[in-house]
């Protein structure tokens, strides 16, 4: 029997095909996997009373393949750690540990992600600490000063340098994966666009592909490219926000302003289109809520050619500035050798020269069918991740005017039928490049019709990006790093 | 230096200049109207479960306002406005029924306290904790300090300690995990103090309601003075709502 099976994004597959590996084997497995350059794209353990299911996931990006294995480990078992030999399985050994107990023994630094059990079992927990007269640490959050999404930083620093930065989350832990197996699976569509706030068609849209692989809707063209759009509308908006925001944090105030003014009329556009200004309520499965028509496609075009004249005004004259560059330039590095060992994805991982781009490795909806091509910078510092959010935003505004083009041809179609059969012995996986990168979603249904869902933002990952990055810096480095990464602390606490 | 001369001309002034009576995009869904007394089974329908069939009613500080009921149940039965202005200090006047149109909501959504409008008329400092949610709110709380809306302009700004501010903006469900930052927070205020829920989540424990990680008992003795339900809430009904509690 093979170690694994083939699968391919959007795909649906009978849960016998997957193979059930020994522990050993599962365990080799994954090491030699990812010493042949295979990426975890997922690894998480499904409840069997005393036993539990770990599936995990390989990707091979450049043949759009994940490799698919399992197998069984018993709750409160210890089993080698493979963080120590590849750092990518660090977020995912620790969720499975939190989640059942199951050790991997001789981790590094186990302790968990979320606190599922609340406050009490959160405040046991011991820092990262250094024996020093020395060293100071300081402890910001969870209530920051601003309005931001509450998370634990704990840096220990020498004097102005940050030695260290330890990222505790968990405050904004809502059981999201519980909800979605809650009643009907079909009924969810406001869940998954509540997983975080700045990324609803991302993840509404993961959603919905999941469903519809799993139902088997065909869905038509116009639906697809109209997606495609709200997606790429969600990115120009976040990346016109982020840029505002890393001006105002190295004090750049005109960037902020004019980003501000030219983020409300991209998330304006999108009201007009679904009457939500970030995108709400306009997924749904087979056909989308809203149709982009004629008056819309203009007002997308006409808005857009604004936007992109605007944001391409403020951008030359920004990158130019020698008091912003100075600013930019080799701060807050992350190299691509850690990307490769620690599975950065998405933005991170093309700032710091990995080409690394759902759109293009696994495509999906309408990109496969016109192509984007994923850009990405080499040096891994802030100004790599502000300006590539500058390249991106261009990027998006031609791919929209050219699909718009392409709708325009397109007939109004007829609703596409289809039949809701629960099936049971599946496993479907559907994975979108949201704006930060990739997310991933995936549905099991055992044969007992137990469900388990699963979310992977890639917040999830990319946080230990940004205590990497932090390293070496001053302290008074950190909100500028924070916010050339933006990550999200409800994506990833779920 | 002409180069950021030019950008600033080229913009022009961004602010919208009547906060009051700015009106939001047709397609934005506001403001319900419900025309029929009754109907049957629609209990499925609402994911936040703020319908009711027999008689017919909307609890607005449930509603997300995705829209889907009016798509199921048809126009004739449940129509959405692009009335933004929704909100009021007391949960109950927020259930609407069939005889119930805007003006009426309106007229006694909140009544102003004379104590609050002598302290806060001219500057409201608030302090906002995100207590669970999806960071939606917390983007549209941020929206309303940004050049289009301007809310500096009426003495109303967000703060970063809580000692210097006059109020809490909670938004999000209140998670386990936050409980008790939240109460930590809302202790260091100095008295006299406002509480405002910004959004369903914070109103009702909005799509996350029926989650046991939702623990909402820090609002159990506390006086709320401004329920805001959206999702998120557009800034237009924030700063409309904030100036109404202020007797502005």
């Amino acid at each position: 029997m093979e170690q694994s099976v083939k699968i391919k994004n959007q795909q649906k597959i009978s849960l016998e095909s997957i193979p059930i590996l020994q522990k050993e084997e599962f365990l080799d497995f994954a090491e030699k996997g990812v010493n042949s350059s295979l990426r975890v794209c997922f690894m998480f353990g499904m409840d069997k009373e005393k036993l539990v299911r770990i599936f995990l996931g390989l990707a091979d990006d450049i043949n759009s393949i994940i490799y698919l294995t399992s197998t069984y480990f018993k709750k409160g078992e210890s089993y080698p750690s493979l963080t120590l030999k590849h750092p990518s399985f660090n977020y995912f050994e620790r969720e499975i540990f939190e989640e059942f107990g199951i050790e991997p023994s001789g981790h590094p630094f186990l302790k968990g992600i979320r606190f599922p059990l609340g406050q009490k079992q959160m405040n046991q927990y011991k820092f990262y600490d250094v024996n020093s007269n020395e060293i100071h640490q300081v402890a910001v959050g969870p209530v920051h000063a601003g309005v931001i999404e509450p998370g634990h930083f704990r840096f220990l620093c020498d004097g102005e340098k940050i030695l260290h930065l330890e990222i505790q989350l968990g405050y904004q832990h809502r059981g999201i994966e519980d909800l979605f197996i809650q009643k009907d699976i079909k009924d969810k569509i406001q869940l998954a666009e509540s997983i975080a706030g700045d990324t609803v068609i991302g993840h509404g849209y993961a959603y919905i592909q999941l469903l519809e692989s799993l139902f088997d809707v065909e869905t038509k063209r116009k639906t697809l490219i109209e997606r495609a759009i709200m997606l790429e509308l969600e990115r120009i908006a976040v990346h016109i926000g982020d840029i505002g925001a890393i001006a105002n944090d190295v004090a750049y105030m005109l960037g902020n302003s004019v980003c501000g003014a030219n983020r409300t009329y991209v998330i304006n556009t999108s009201l007009s289109i679904c009457g939500s200004r970030f995108g709400r309520g306009f997924l749904n499965i087979g056909k989308n809520n809203y149709s982009i028509d004629s008056e819309k496609r203009e007002l997308i075009k006409k808005n857009l050619s604004k936007v992109r004249k605007n944001v391409e005004q403020l951008c030359e004259e920004m990158f130019d500035l020698s008091s912003v560059v100075s600013r930019f330039e080799g701060t807050g590095i992350v190299t691509e050798d850690d990307v490769k060992k620690c599975g950065f994805v998405g933005m991170v991982a093309r700032s710091s020269g990995v080409k690394l781009d759902v759109r293009e490795n696994h495509p999906f909806g309408a990109y496969k069918m016109y192509p984007i091509y994923s850009l990405f910078m080499k040096n891994g510092d802030v100004f790599s991740r502000a300006y590539l959010r500058y390249l991106e935003i261009q990027q998006s505004i031609n791919f929209i005017d050219e699909v718009l083009d392409i709708l325009d041809k397109d007939e109004n179609h007829s609703d596409t039928k289809f039949n809701f059969k629960e099936e049971k012995n599946v496993f479907v996986v559907s994975m979108i490049e949201g704006w930060r990168g990739e997310i991933v979603h995936i549905l099991v249904v055992d044969e007992n019709g137990n469900k388990r869902y699963k979310v992977k933002d890639p917040s999830f990952t990319n946080w230990f990006a940004l205590a990497l990055a932090v390293r070496g810096f001053g302290i008074s480095d950190f909100p500028l790093c924070n916010k050339s990464f933006n990550l999200s602390y409800s994506g990833n606490d779920l | 230096m002409l180069g950021q001369i030019k950008i600033s001309l080229n913009q022009g002034r961004q602010y919208i200049k009547d906060i009051k009576n700015a009106k939001v995009d047709r397609n934005f869904r506001g403001f319900p109207l419900i025309k029929k007394d009754s109907i049957d089974f629609v209990e499925e329908i609402c994911p936040t479960d703020a319908l009711n069939s027999k008689p017919l009613r909307i609890d607005l500080s449930k509603c997300i306002f995705c829209g889907k009921c009016e798509r199921i149940l048809g126009k004739d039965v449940i129509e959405f406005t692009n009335e933004h202005r929704i909100y009021a200090d007391n949960p109950e006047k927020m259930i609407i029924s069939k005889c119930f149109d805007y003006k009426e909501f309106e007229m006694n959504s909140v009544i102003v306290d004379k104590e609050l409008k002598k302290f806060f008329k001219n500057s409201l400092k608030l302090r906002n904790v995100s207590a669970g949610g999806c960071n939606g709110c917390e983007l549209e709380l941020n929206a309303c300090t940004n050049v289009n809306f301007d809310m500096g302009r009426f003495g109303i700004d967000i703060v970063a300690s809580p000692r210097h501010a006059d109020g809490l903006v909670i938004t999000g469900p209140i998670t386990e995990n936050m409980a008790k930052p939240l109460e930590e927070t809302f202790d260091a205020i100095p008295e006299p103090k406002i509480i405002i829920l910004m959004g369903t989540c914070a109103t009702s424990g909005g799509v996350f309601k029926n989650s046991p990680k939702i623990i909402r008992d820090f609002l159990k003795d506390k006086k709320v003075h401004l329920y805001i339900p959206g999702c998120p809430v557009h800034p237009l009904t924030l700063i409309n709502g904030i100036l109404k509690l202020i007797g502005r």
